[in-house]
Parts: structure tokens; C-alpha cells; sequence
């Protein structure tokens, strides 16, 4: 059983995001073949430079949800509530409902143990939480395959997530840390803010899957290894060192930037290009 | 009448069997022979050091409507349960038998009337004879008339032909597999139906795929859909090249699982993409739509790379030099076991490849 939440610290109530870290990447959606900060391998990299953005118009991925490890990052409002034990006062859950896709995730806080590795994986997973001083602690386990980062580079279902929700008075950050044995050489770890908005009005958000192009049933949209045209302009645009856009875990670190000073950069295009 | 001359085929082979099956289940796929008889190629599944089964379990976990999942003995098994009794879609390694039946009448005390065979590798078909043994079938009528009145003493087992024709053997010849694990009812349409337990059940055969005698089966009420072979979660597609097996096929069944489910949706509209028809893969976890599109893509990226470098004229090993599967190997390859990512490459490769 999980101990009873302080009122100073629980997070329950409606909460509106702050893009002011990460815009470009979470709102227009991140630049193809910007892999920069992120402790990926060489597989996650390949899948990255295969991924063509045309695989989102399939059907079957038009309204695929954010997983709980990635959602916070949506344009998405924020509502939190408990689900409480009503003889015994304890807090049994809390549940999170995102706008974005409408996803929701619970967080059981009765101690009851994950389900076996045969059992369903969900894009929100399966999730505990226990306090951790103040801060709201949530381990996922169970969770589909999903995104690092919105341009292909993959999080694969092997992947656990340990979620630290923090209020600070008005504000809610949320620090998702993601251990990939998959995908990741180290533990990616990012953070995300909401401030309380107790106004807020939680909209629907309907996705209907339709038709958009015309292509042969089961084709997957994907560029041949080698062949990913695109790649050289996130560098040529912003001026960056193409090796350093192929992230790795030391460009997550300040020291990095001393050696991207001895790396060579693409000349700048006279018009920045974007394929977006 | 088509039913009729499949039984007698049956017999037919059943008075020319000869036990050999026990010897073939200890060293897994690769004891199955091939229609040709030909050596094992590298891209066949090799006979891995045998699983020790004298500590496994067999778990059960409920899915949804009538359905329930066993793991553990094997390949995984479906389990139906209702009125009319119990169904099975595979039945697991022969070891494992026992421990099946009790799982089985941990969910239920009803008889056992089917097993459907998804393919014919003994990590699906090795508990046939025990299992259905253990079962009864309601005979009477034609069916008693064509095959005798032992007919109702065990469960019926259901597969494709191809399936038979590779447990069993010609008249005069060895079979590989003892006749009582033999199927008792096969079919060569692209589909057979049946109603059992209240629900319309599809077998449907997806040709030259993980085998030529795959079947996956459809629970159309509980909505579930058990694919064998065709689809697994913890490793790169086998594809049996020596029986029949296609990367072709493979992705059009992974295509045909994808046609069939329905995802959840909210308030009738699309969000989730994922729950709605549940999907129990051959080996590894309980999964739906979604997981099976992730596969599709996979498998589907990968052939067209090794397609692209056939058209470029690149050999086999100069192929598999280039890794076209490295980005997928952490979560799918292998080096070791009864089937490489080096044996994958290679199917793929000789799937594709101009034949000689």
C-alpha cells in the first residue's frame, strides 16, 4: 500500500504545458536526422536514417497515441486525479489524461505487483508509483514501441520508464527517464514542464484514420539503407558538424562542444531547406 | 466428399507409420524432414541443444471472451473454453503434455473436442497424440461410417494437408511422427470454417510462408486471433525453406492479420490503436494490432533492402556482409540457436533470389 499523499505535494488537478525548452522539436516536430543529446546505438541511428516520414500515413499509424514515456511532450493539457479507497481513505491510483490522443495512463499506488513478461503491452504500459520524499515517483514497464525522439529514432517494448513528478508551488515538471536496452547505451532522461491551470477546459481530440495516398497494401514506406536524401540538410542548415548530428551518449555532455570545435561542417545552403 | 477422401488419405498413411517421433521432439525443428529429403541448408532452423523441460511451467493467461493463452510448453497455446467443450490451437513440445492437460483443466472440466494445428513443427504439434488422447469427439453417422467407431476416442485434430503430408509418410515408408499426433481432418481451401462454443471460428491458410501448411485462426466473437508461426515477438521470422516457407507468404500473413483486427476505438473514433482483436503470436508475449504492425514493418523493411540488393547483383555473403538487419538485430537477431540472424538473412535471400 502505497503511503497516503501530502496535499502540498500531490499533483492532482489541470495542468496546461510549456513549450518554452524544446519548441522546435516538440511542436513543428524535430528535423530529420537530428539525433543530437541522444545516447542512442548504431541500431536506433540506422532505423532513424531509414524512417520516412510517409509511414505515418499509413492507417494503422494515423491515430497511434504517444506511449506514456513520450506523451508529456504533446501539445497536450495535463489532468491529474487520485482514485481513493473510500473505506480506508487511501489512495489507490492516480490517473493522467492527456488531450493529445486522449491518452490516459493509471498509476496503481496499492503496491500490487507488474504483470508477467507474456502479458499485453499498451503505448501508456503498466505503471506503479511510490513517493520518493515529495516527488511522485512512476515506474512503466509493459509499454509498446514507441519514440525517442519524433524523426524515427525508435524506443523499443523492452524499455522500462521511471517518471519523477515534481510540484513546485503553480508548476509541474516531469522528468521521464528512459533505460532501453534496445535502443540506448545509457539512460535518456528529460524533463518536461506544466504550470496549474485550474480554468483549463480539457478538449476531445477525435482521430478518424482515412485513405490519404494510394499505395499497394502492405507497402511500408521506408528509405533504403545509405539512400536517405535528407540527411545533410540539418546540418548544413544550423551550421552543425554532420558527425555530431549522429548523436551518441557524449553528446548528451557540455564537453562535447570542445570537440565538435575540431569538426567540419556542410556549407550553409543560401536558403535554409526544410522538409517538413 | 472432400472430407471423406482426406480421411481415407489419412489411413492410408496411418497403416504405414512407423514411431520415430519421440527422437524427432528431443532435437526440435530440424528433425522434421522436408517433402525432398534434402540436406539441411543453413538457412534451415538448426537442432539447437534441446530446452530441459523437466522444470518449465505452463502459464495461464486469460486474453478475452472465451480465450485463454498458454505459455510455456513450447510454442504457445490457444485454449477456447465453453459449453460445447474445450479447443486448442497447437499443443505444445510432447514433454510438456501433462502439464498442458493441467493447465487446460485448470480453466476447464469440459472434453477436449479440437485441436487445430497452425504448421507442423513439433513445438506446436508434439503433444498431439497425448493431448488428443485425453480428448473425445462426438461420432456418429458418416463420420463413424468413413473412419470406424474409434473415431469419437480421441479429439479431432484439424491442419492444412501439407501438414499431414509431413507428419506422415507413404505407404511402405517411415513417417517422422508416431499417428496418433497426426491430423485427423485437413483441408487445402484457402479457408475453413467452423462454430464452436458459440462463436464462428476461421482457420485461415496463408500459403508458403513460416511453412507451406500454416493456418492461423480467428475466434470471430471472443475477437482473438491465434497466428502460429507467422507472427512471433521474440526473434526474426523463422521460414522454413526445406518446407515450404516464404518471406513472401510471411508478410502477406503478417498483411492478413492486420486486414482482419480492429483495433479499440474511443466514442467510435480511431484514437488507441491498439486493444480491440487480441493476437497470441506463436512464441512470446500476448499482443494486438499494433505489435503485429511493428513486425509487418520490420519484416517488410528488411525484404525490400535484400530485394534492392539482389537488383544490384550482390551475392549472398556479400549481403550478408552488408548486414541489412543490423538496425533490428538488438531486439531480434541472434548468433546462436535455432535460428541466426545469419539463417534469416540467407531465407530472405534465397526467397527472393532468381531461381537457378
Amino acid at each position: 500500500m502505497g503511503r497516503p499523499a501530502w496535499a502540498q505535494i500531490d499533483p492532482s488537478g489541470d495542468w496546461a504545458p510549456r513549450f518554452d525548452e524544446d519548441w522546435e522539436e516538440r511542436i513543428p516536430g524535430p528535423e530529420i536526422g537530428d539525433y543530437l543529446g541522444l545516447p542512442i546505438n548504431e541500431a536506433a541511428r540506422l532505423r532513424g536514417d531509414s524512417w520516412d516520414a510517409a509511414l505515418v500515413e499509413l492507417p494503422e499509424n494515423q491515430c497511434r497515441e504517444h506511449a506514456s514515456d513520450y506523451g508529456w511532450r504533446g501539445p497536450s493539457n495535463l489532468h491529474i486525479w487520485q482514485e481513493v479507497d473510500r473505506a480506508t481513505q487511501k489512495v489507490i491510483a492516480y490517473h493522467t489524461h492527456l488531450s493529445a490522443y486522449g491518452a490516459e495512463q493509471t498509476i496503481w499506488m496499492d503496491g500490487r505487483p507488474h504483470p508477467p513478461e507474456y502479458a499485453a503491452h499498451t503505448w501508456e504500459g503498466f505503471s506503479t508509483g511510490e513517493w520518493d520524499g515529495d516527488a511522485l515517483v512512476i515506474t512503466t514497464t509493459h509499454l509498446k514501441e514507441n519514440w525517442i525522439r519524433r524523426n524515427g529514432i525508435p524506443r523499443s517494448d523492452l524499455a522500462t520508464a521511471r517518471v519523477h513528478v515534481m510540484k513546485h508551488g503553480n508548476y509541474l515538471t516531469v522528468a521521464v527517464i528512459v533505460y532501453d536496452p534496445v535502443h540506448l547505451t545509457e539512460p535518456f532522461i528529460r524533463t518536461t514542464d506544466f504550470v496549474y491551470t485550474p480554468q483549463l477546459q480539457m478538449a476531445p481530440w477525435p482521430c478518424e484514420v482515412v485513405d490519404e495516398v494510394d499505395r499497394p497494401a502492405g507497402q511500408v514506406p521506408s528509405h533504403l539503407m545509405g539512400a536517405n536524401p535528407f540527411l545533410d540538410e540539418f546540418p548544413a542548415n544550423y551550421g552543425i558538424p554532420p558527425e555530431a548530428t549522429r548523436g551518441g551518449a557524449e553528446t548528451m555532455y557540455p564537453e562535447y562542444r570542445l570537440k565538435m570545435k575540431d569538426m567540419k561542417v556542410l556549407p550553409r545552403p543560401p536558403k535554409k531547406v526544410l522538409n517538413r | 466428399m472432400k472430407r471423406a477422401r482426406q480421411q481415407v488419405s489419412y489411413f492410408a498413411r496411418r497403416r504405414a507409420a512407423v514411431w520415430i517421433f519421440a527422437a524427432a521432439a528431443v532435437v526440435g525443428l530440424a528433425a522434421m524432414p522436408g517433402r525432398s529429403g534434402a540436406q539441411q541448408a543453413s538457412s534451415q532452423p538448426s537442432a539447437a541443444a534441446a530446452p530441459d523441460y523437466s522444470k518449465a511451467e505452463v502459464h495461464v493467461l486469460p486474453v478475452q471472451g472465451n480465450i485463454y493463452m498458454l505459455v510455456g510448453a513450447g510454442g504457445n497455446i490457444t485454449v477456447q473454453v465453453g459449453n460445447d467443450g474445450v479447443l486448442l490451437v497447437d499443443t505444445g513440445v510432447a514433454q510438456m503434455s501433462d502439464k498442458v492437460l493441467a493447465a487446460i483443466r485448470s480453466i476447464s472440466d469440459k472434453p477436449i473436442r479440437f485441436i487445430i494445428n497452425t504448421h507442423v513443427h513439433p513445438d506446436h504439434t508434439g503433444g498431439n497424440e497425448a493431448i488428443a488422447k485425453a480428448g473425445s469427439t462426438i461420432a456418429g453417422g458418416n463420420v463413424v461410417g468413413d473412419i470406424g467407431a474409434s473415431a469419437g476416442n480421441q479429439a479431432a485434430v484439424i491442419a492444412f494437408q501439407a501438414v499431414l503430408d509431413r507428419m506422415s509418410a507413404p505407404t511402405g515408408q517411415q513417417a517422422p511422427t508416431p499417428e496418433g499426433a497426426w491430423p485427423t481432418e485437413t483441408y487445402t481451401t484457402p479457408e475453413r470454417k467452423m462454430f464452436f462454443d458459440g462463436e464462428g471460428i476461421q482457420i485461415i491458410h496463408i500459403p508458403a510462408a513460416h511453412t507451406d501448411g500454416d493456418s492461423m485462426v480467428f475466434f470471430r466473437r471472443s475477437d482473438v486471433i491465434s497466428t502460429g508461426d507467422i507472427f512471433v515477438t521474440n526473434r526474426y521470422p523463422i521460414i522454413d525453406l526445406q518446407r515450404g516457407g516464404n518471406v513472401q507468404g510471411v508478410i502477406a500473413g503478417l498483411n492478413r492479420i492486420i486486414e482482419i483486427a480492429i483495433p479499440a476505438a474511443i466514442g467510435g473514433n480511431d484514437v488507441l490503436q491498439e486493444g480491440g482483436t487480441m493476437v497470441i503470436p506463436g512464441h512470446g508475449r500476448l499482443c494486438d494490432v499494433a505489435d503485429v504492425v511493428f513486425y509487418q514493418e520490420m519484416v517488410t523493411i528488411i525484404r525490400d533492402r535484400i530485394q534492392d540488393m539482389i537488383k544490384r547483383g550482390m551475392t549472398l555473403e556479400q549481403v550478408k556482409a552488408a548486414k541489412p538487419t543490423r538496425d533490428y538485430d538488438p531486439r531480434y537477431g541472434a548468433t546462436s540457436g535455432i535460428w541466426t540472424t545469419d539463417m534469416f538473412v540467407e531465407a530472405v535471400y534465397k526467397s527472393l533470389a532468381p531461381k537457378q
